[in-house]
């Protein structure tokens, strides 16, 4: 059962197979059994999961099932549902219960869909690994000595556990698309502005972008169309047609012109990993694509020019984080300094208390023109060799990640190395592209990520290109051992 | 370019984030590491080129200065550590 795909879950309960709460049951037994060895979730939602599905029942029977009507699935902790508590991987957040629901949240509940739980991900969603979570580590379920990604670790290993069918993610500099790679699952960051980020806490608002995930490009179509809206609370929401994003997911790729960058060969780049990535590249050519070498030369300054507006942008959103309205507050406060610095000391972690003060440096008088003007120019330029290539290209393909998943603890004293885990991806928030992780081999049992880029508003192109590719190897089908280390019988269709 | 402790500390009150003595040395070599990654910008040549603040370079959406919202004070002030009578406590202020 837990293997289906969201069309087969929506196709079993709209023929009677089962019922929203069977498969809402099945899945939260999974979690109660498995969760522990991993620790995706930092919240589960049994009662009020249940209690929506008896209401998706009443729906499907009256005969007014929408794709998601009743089918389970998890939400990255850093969106505000009404009622519940909404952590942000965060000590600061520790009992912050939302008083009000997240666009994408609502979005979700007006689609009929089943919220399991809440997933666990890196504090605020800095890292790129879930290790710097105040609730604990999670675990790859490919191998659980190793880390599954970051920030959304905990939404990627839900899926790749089979713990969730689908799940909510954010990507600010790589957040949905390296874990995806990592956990073997299929990850799409959408164009800037594309979901609303009202409700979902911030981090670097200019980049902030949530998306789905999910087994496949077919469920995450349908996630998507969930989830996207225009949002007059979200001032950077765009008002943009959305379109359905399954009806072209079968074009022919005949005549795609897919661009190659140079530069996601270099850098560090596992000689394995490349030679998987040719591999699929060689597939996309068998689909009828032409594959064109393209440069993309600034994209060798994403990294550090990420590392200055990110960490600006944070400095600003989290100075709401005060002790006074909601969060931490430390204990016995002399006076309202000495409560702000040792409220905002006790509830951050390491990582999140770094980036403040590099974004503070960074903003602060005398240091403002030589690095986040700088930075905000340099963006440009990678934006701008993003629109060149785009002149010659439909689509970009490249590697996901530098390397397959990394052990516990290897890059948390450093955190430049940490910071290289998302050399690929940060270019594509910069520019405020949409982009895409699928699987597309493995190393040692262990997953590789073919990451697709596409132009502002192409979702549905490298939807299409990522499903034709899905149709044509099976690499998305493969459950890591750990999914199946249970001792229950299979419930009915699966 | 290279942190003093000083530097960190400066910042770190800037920030109103307190550092104890046990790890500002770490901090402070931990963020000069990431701030020698940063200044690899300083070798472009950016002359001339305009900042970029949003990905599609839109501007913000305005909207009519209308009443959406009802008072919903104590679900709102729920979450807070310390409220009396409607309103946020905190540390005197003035003496």
């Amino acid at each position: 059962m837990h293997n289906l795909s969201v069309a087969q879950i929506s196709q079993g309960l709209s023929k009677g197979e089962f019922s929203s709460v069977e498969i809402t049951q099945h899945f939260l037994d999974r979690i109660h059994q498995l969760d522990s060895s991993i620790n995706a979730y930092i919240t589960k939602l049994d009662e009020s999961a249940l209690a929506a599905a008896q209401q998706a029942d009443k729906q499907i029977a009256a005969g007014q099932a929408n794709p998601l009507t009743g089918i389970p699935f998890a939400h990255k902790d850093i969106f505000c549902a009404q009622g519940v508590k909404t952590t942000c991987g965060s000590r600061m957040l520790e009992n912050f219960i939302s008083p009000y629901d997240a666009t994408v949240v609502a979005n979700l509940k007006q689609a009929g869909a089943i919220c399991l739980g809440k997933t666990n991900m890196d504090e605020f969603a800095m890292g790129s690994s879930t290790e710097t979570s105040y609730f604990g580590k999670t675990m790859n379920p490919w191998d659980l000595e190793t880390v599954p990604g970051g920030s959304s670790g905990g939404s990627a290993a839900a899926v790749a556990a089979r713990l969730a069918p689908i799940a909510t993610a954010t990507d600010t500099g790589g957040s949905i698309r390296q874990p995806a790679s990592l956990c073997g699952i299929t990850g799409l960051k959408p164009t800037y502005g594309r979901v609303s980020r009202w409700g979902m806490i911030a981090f670097a608002s200019s980049m902030d972008q949530a998306g789905p995930m999910g087994k496949s490009a077919e469920d995450c179509a349908l996630l998507l169309q969930a989830m996207a809206s225009f949002d007059s609370k979200d001032s950077t929401s765009i008002d943009h047609l959305v379109p359905d994003y399954s009806a072209n997911l079968n074009a022919p790729l005949e005549g795609l012109r897919v661009g190659v960058p140079k530069e996601f060969f270099e850098q560090g780049l596992d000689p394995q990993i490349a030679a998987q990535v040719h591999n699929a590249l060689a597939e996309y050519e068998k689909l009828g694509a032409t594959l064109i070498d393209i440069e993309l030369p600034n994209s060798k300054l994403a990294v550090p020019t990420y590392y200055v507006l990110a960490p600006a942008e944070a400095s600003a959103n989290l100075s709401r984080f005060d002790g006074v309205r909601y969060g931490h507050r430390c204990e016995n406060p002399s006076d309202l300094m000495d409560m702000y610095c040792r409220s905002r000391e006790e509830g951050f972690g390491e990582e999140v208390k770094r980036r403040i003060m590099i974004g503070t440096y960074v903003l602060s008088a005398g240091y403002y023109d030589a690095y986040f003007r700088k930075a905000q120019q340099v963006r440009r330029l990678i934006k701008n060799d993003f629109d060149r290539a785009f002149e010659k290209v439909d689509i970009i393909a490249g590697p996901t990640c530098p390397s397959t998943a990394f052990k516990f603890g290897a890059k948390t004293d450093n955190p430049v190395e940490m910071y290289l885990e998302d050399i690929y991806t940060i270019s594509v928030n910069l520019a405020g592209l949409p982009g895409m992780s699928l699987p597309c081999g493995q190393i040692d049992v262990m997953p590789v990520g073919l990451q697709l880029i596409g132009k502002h508003f192409d979702e549905s192109l490298i939807l299409n290109a990522a499903h034709m590719f899905q149709q044509a190897t099976d690499w998305h089908t493969l459950a890591p051992a750990f999914a199946d280390n249970t001792s229950e019988a299979n419930g009915g269709a699966s | 370019m290279s942190l003093e402790r000083t530097d960190i500390e400066k910042l770190a009150l800037l920030a109103r984030i307190n550092i104890s003595d046990s790890e500002s040395q770490q901090v402070t070599e931990r963020i000069g590491a990431v701030l020698n990654l940063v200044d690899q910008l300083q070798a472009q040549d950016t002359e001339g080129v305009e900042p970029m603040a949003h990905p599609m370079d839109a501007t913000q959406i305005l909207r009519a200065d209308e009443v959406t919202e009802s008072n919903d004070r104590e679900n709102l002030m729920s979450n807070a550590p310390a409220t009396e009578e409607g309103l946020f406590l905190v540390p005197k202020v003035i003496e």
